[in-house]
């Protein structure tokens, strides 16, 4: 489990962050939604301390992790964390399958020989074929670079998945295989999921729960059912996807 | 005006302790992980390839041009070419090999070094390295320190050679000296000592081009904008290190008899 409690978080002069108060339960699907902006890759990083809160606690299963001063211990708490990156952030100086398989040596016993089968079977489940591997990611598409990433994250069988915008940049068709796959590893391994979306059809359809982050803050926070029949005018413009209400009004009157 | 000599104080600083800190924490993750030992190798035939080519080229002109001066000047002075040998030997095993070699690996290898750790940086692959059980002082900064404190020492000998060759070739062909008196000019005079003062010089040149260039790159913000910054941030400061370092070195050297 990890709780989030009065995070906040500055960028100099900036608050991004104010006061979040955030739940992730364990192998549960926790979507995160909010405008473009608002700070959600910031929160997930500041999750696994990528990014250092400027004040508030992070429990990963109850141990503050804002206060650990040791390199080698965050880093034990790390390797049981996955992480996509909006940017799908592939190292551009190794080959596809380069990048899935170098977390194997790092965090799992996989020898060097079974590589080439991890490779297979995870760009398998992102929906690409073999031939993929040895492209180097400036060859891939957009949505194809997501993707590799996704099976980079797979290769290291996390129990905790950070997925940055997973289905950003992805056909409708992929986009629901991939949700499926999010379901799939819930629902055979137990994984926890948090997920920063902006698509609501895969929101709906993947989370346990739903947090909106408006204004660093959570606004709202409750299952896809509360979501849909919120009074809450901010959430209902947001999930509904409108230009008309008081997010935009606000946005003109700054 | 004073805030902004303030400014650039502060920043300063702020870049040296930055570069302390990551000294110190590639000291403990030497001890506290496994050596990337293929990484290293890879870095060390990178930055000597890359630099080999333009070292031997600008070190052969430099000795063929010491050759030509010292000749001129010892020629119209004393009516005899006497001692070219000495004279280039000298000031290339102990200054310009060493300082000729660092200029130039900052220009090839360090831009280069610091331009994909900075590119790494700014399209958040350093942070993957982190959540993939590794992180950039072990997979980045060791190999690469390793490779300069490796190369920089090795191509400063070669430097040596070229240059000592390229004075050769003038002071036989161009001014008539007997080879074999170029040769001796050069052993009768040198000793291990002027040898160690050079050597003692590249590793200290290595290690500081290492640490800005690694430094630069990991500290690098801001998009491609950025990484150009960084880059010819980090050549301009290296290079102008090795130049204030080598006063230094010298005086330092010479007071402990080397
Ligand atoms: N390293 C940084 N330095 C300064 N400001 C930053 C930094 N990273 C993020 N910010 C600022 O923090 C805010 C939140 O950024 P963040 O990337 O978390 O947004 P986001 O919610 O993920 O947006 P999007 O949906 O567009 O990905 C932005 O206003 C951004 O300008
Ligand atoms: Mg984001």
């Amino acid at each position: 489990m990890i709780e989030i409690r009065n995070l906040q978080k500055n960028f100099g002069e900036k608050q991004v962050l104010k006061n979040v108060n955030l739940t992730i339960e364990d192998g549960k699907v926790t979507c995160i939604l909010g405008g473009s902006g608002c700070g959600k890759s910031t929160l997930i990083k500041c999750m696994i301390r990528l990014e250092d809160a400027t004040s508030g606690q992070i429990l990963v299963d109850g141990k503050d992790i804002t206060q650990i001063k040791s390199e080698i211990k965050m880093a034990a708490i790390r390797r049981h964390f996955g992480y996509l990156f909006q940017e799908g952030a592939l190292f551009d100086s190794m080959t596809v399958g380069e990048n899935v398989s170098f977390g194997l040596k790092y965090l799992t016993d996989v020898p060097p020989g079974d590589y080439a089968k991890v490779i297979r079977e995870k760009l398998a489940l992102v929906g690409l074929k073999e031939e993929v591997a040895n492209l180097n990611p400036s060859e891939l598409s957009g949505g194809m670079k997501k993707r590799v990433s996704l099976a980079r994250v797979l290769a290291i069988n996390p129990k905790v998945i950070l997925y940055d915008e997973p289905t950003t940049g992805l056909d409708p068709i992929m986009s629901d295989i991939i949700s499926d796959l999010v379901l799939d590893l819930k629902a055979k391994l137990g994984v926890t999921s948090v997920v920063i979306t902006h698509d609501m059809h895969s929101a709906f359809k993947i989370a346990d729960k739903i947090a909106f982050l408006y204004e660093g803050k959570i606004l709202l926070y409750g299952t896809p059912e509360e979501f849909r029949h919120t009074d809450n005018p901010y959430v209902k413009q947001f999930v509904t996807g409108s230009s008309q209400g008081p997010i935009q009004m606000k946005l003109m009157r700054e | 005006m004073f805030t902004s000599i303030g400014k650039y104080m502060m920043n300063l600083f702020r870049q040296v302790g930055g570069s302390a800190q990551m000294v110190r924490s590639s000291i403990f993750w030497l001890f506290h992980s496994r050596f990337e030992f293929h990484q290293a190798v890879e870095q060390s035939v990178t930055i000597g390839v890359e630099s080999f080519g333009v070292t031997a080229l600008t070190s052969l002109f430099t000795g063929m041009v010491l050759a030509l001066q010292a000749g001129n000047t010892i020629g119209n002075i004393f009516g005899d070419p006497i001692f070219v040998g000495t004279i280039v030997a000298f000031s290339l095993i102990r200054e310009l090999g060493p300082v000729l070699t660092g200029v130039v690996i900052s220009g090839r290898a360090g831009a280069a070094v610091t331009a994909q750790i900075g590119t790494m940086a700014v399209t958040e692959q350093i942070d993957a390295l982190y959540t993939l059980g590794t992180n950039p002082i072990r997979y980045l900064v060791i190999p690469r320190m390793f490779g300069f404190i490796l190369t920089v020492p090795i191509l400063t000998l070669f430097s040596n050679l070229f240059g000592v060759i390229g004075g050769y070739l003038v002071a036989v062909y161009a001014l008539g000296v007997p080879g074999e008196v170029y040769f001796t000019d050069i052993t009768t005079f040198m000793g291990v000592g002027d040898f160690m003062h050079g050597f003692i010089k590249s590793f200290i040149f290595a290690f500081m081009i290492g640490t800005v260039c690694c430094y630069k790159g990991i500290s690098t913000r801001g998009g491609a904008e950025g990484v150009g910054k960084s880059t010819t941030g980090a050549v301009v400061t290296t290079i102008v290190l090795i130049l204030v370092l080598d006063y230094f070195l010298t005086a330092i050297l010479t007071a402990f008899g080397i």
